[in-house]
């Protein structure tokens, strides 16, 4: 960038930039505000902002009362054993199809990705038909395979547009040098895809933990994640602010700090590689 | 060069990704199409025989229908042209220099991470609660009567919501995109006395328009089955019944097996035309 710009532009760009930015952010900052309040500072009238007796008190009883822990369990298992059996099936496809191309594999691509377009609702009963049938309703497992089901696309294109941009002269070079195929995996091909596979893992992993329409309609007591735990607020008995807001907090805190790091890959993840 | 051998290597490590999708979209597509044509009704009868393209005609038909087109249209629209027109803006502002750059786009971008269960409560009680809201304490502070947002302004509402989820996506694909913008030729017309409009209009936004027909398509999709949000927030109730969720009470809440799987398929049938447009693009893209 060669464009020399006055101290005083810098200055209106960083307020406007910065005002806008608060404003954006301001209802998570507030939700994370409400859960250190007690109820009643939560709902007064006109509204505190940080002037108010900080307190635990919600993040106590919420972990106390619900059964917070196996929420979140529920939420780590459905979203990271999807992300990983993705991963697994993924990896040899999105190879093989960036490597080894063959006239189809555009359209076995495409194809794959019509298939992440597929409305859910559209197969709603059919689903919770097989899953009544095989006993999976309200089970870990059956959630984590159609989460990883509805991801795969995802994780098949990401790893292709990554491995994509390994070059392939390298490859050449070890096979000359007398490399087996094993070898050029294990020690050639791996460590330059590395990268790529970890911030599939991410983005994955944020899709997972957030995704809330199987969530929803696939799980009642015992397999619930997190989503489904902070619908059940919505009730209007169970409604406490200051505890809805610590639940809350809980629950997106771990995927707020990930998601910050994974900005780049979201881009490339979201669009199919088609804006890098 | 690939041998015959690596080839059908290549065709195995395929197999199970291919295989596996293959399944999850024929074996229930193919029950939701056989549902479809029939009277079925779990609670009341069960299995009550083929009716042909009976259910296809109530479902569009029934009273409800049309309202929920309506109101999946104004929501898909809405959210569109909030994101896209302010994702433009916010895109250019943080493109200039400033400072703290980096953390502006964090705040920017945080939205995107919050579930659309925690999204929707947080908007309806803190925020657009008619009695504890916020919004109702700013109404009264200017001397004004408290909105009951989700019934008076459900729809409204509803739009404002998912556009705080979905203005971090436009924004942060947006940026991605001026960023590749040679900045010379800016420079240049810059110093050929062309006012920052015309910059906007012949060079920014001419660069711009694929990553916007992205941000539009792939944002379609996603709206066009959102579902957390509704079901938190109103229930369908107030105008705020979407096809898709339309499709969900038809299926799950009046068990009306038939009728709501020919829903399915008309809500298949859309989403289909929208991933061909898309497809497009993204394979274009494939050949480059």
């Amino acid at each position: 960038m060669a464009r020399s710009v006055t101290t005083q532009r810098k200055l209106v760009n960083t307020i406007a930039a910065w005002s806008i930015g608060f404003l954006i952010f301001f209802p998570i900052l507030w939700t994370i505000l409400t859960s250190f309040k007690t109820e009643a500072t939560a709902i007064a009238d006109p509204p505190v902002f940080l002037a108010f007796n900080w307190t635990l008190e919600n993040y106590e009883v919420v972990l106390e009362r619900s059964n917070y822990a196996r929420f979140l369990w529920n939420s780590i298992f459905i979203a990271g054993g999807s992300t990983l059996l993705g991963l697994i099936i993924a990896i040899p496809a999105a190879w093989s199809m960036a490597f080894v191309p063959s006239r189809r594999t555009k359209d076995i691509l495409l194809w794959m990705l019509s298939t992440k377009m597929l409305p859910a609702v559209g197969v709603l009963y059919p689903i919770y038909l097989i899953f009544i049938k095989m006993g999976l309703l309200d089970s870990r497992i059956g959630l984590t395979v159609v989460i990883m089901l509805i991801n795969l696309p995802i994780i098949v294109w990401m790893l292709y547009t990554y491995f994509r941009e390994i070059p392939g002269e390298i490859l050449e070079a070890a096979r000359m040098d007398g490399a087996t195929l094993k070898s050029e995996i294990l020690y050639v091909l791996t460590p330059m895809a590395v990268p790529g596979i970890a911030s599939t893992l991410l983005l994955n992993f944020i899709l997972a933990w957030n995704e809330a329409f199987w969530t929803l309609n696939l799980t009642a007591a015992k397999a619930a994640p997190l989503t489904a735990f902070i619908a059940s607020y919505s009730s209007p008995e169970g409604l406490f602010y200051a505890k809805l807001s610590a639940a809350s907090t809980m629950a997106i805190a771990p995927i707020l700090i990930l998601g910050w790091f994974s900005q780049k890959q979201l881009v490339r993840g979201l669009t199919f590689g088609a804006v890098k | 060069m690939a041998t015959q051998h690596s080839r059908s290597a290549a065709r195995m490590m395929m197999a199970p990704a291919v295989i596996l999708l293959l399944g999850w979209m024929l074996v229930p597509l193919t029950m939701t199409l056989f549902f479809s044509f029939k009277k079925y009704l779990p609670m009341r009868g069960g299995d009550l025989g083929w009716v042909g393209f009976d259910n296809y005609i109530r479902f569009v038909t029934s009273s409800a229908f049309w309202p929920s087109v309506a109101a999946t249209l104004i929501i898909v629209l809405g959210v569109l042209f909030i994101t896209v027109v302010f994702g433009v803006l916010l895109a250019i502002l943080l493109d200039q220099p400033m400072w703290g750059q980096g953390i502006v786009r964090i705040l920017v971008i945080a939205p995107f991470f919050v579930m659309p269960t925690v999204t929707a409560l947080v908007w309806k009680n803190m925020f657009m609660d008619p009695v504890n809201g916020l919004f109702a304490h700013l109404w009264q502070a200017f001397g004004l009567t408290p909105v009951e947002w989700l019934s008076q302004a459900s729809l409204g509402s509803i739009v404002m919501i998912v556009s705080w989820q979905w203005l971090p996506f436009a924004t942060l694909i947006l940026l991605t995109a001026i960023q590749s913008l040679d900045s010379e030729q800016l420079e240049a017309a810059e110093m050929d006395g062309a006012p920052p409009l015309s910059r906007f209009g012949y060079i920014t936004l001419p660069h711009l328009s694929r990553a916007i027909t992205i941000v539009v398509l792939i944002q379609t999709i996603f709206l066009l089955s959102i579902f957390a949000e509704i079901f938190v927030t109103t229930q369908g109730s107030f105008g705020t019944r979407t096809l898709t969720y339309l499709i969900y009470q038809r299926v799950l809440e009046s068990q009306n097996i038939g009728l709501g799987s020919a829903g399915g398929i008309y809500a298949v049938i859309l989403a289909n035309i929208m991933a061909v447009f898309l497809m497009r693009i993204v394979g274009k893209n494939l050949d480059a």
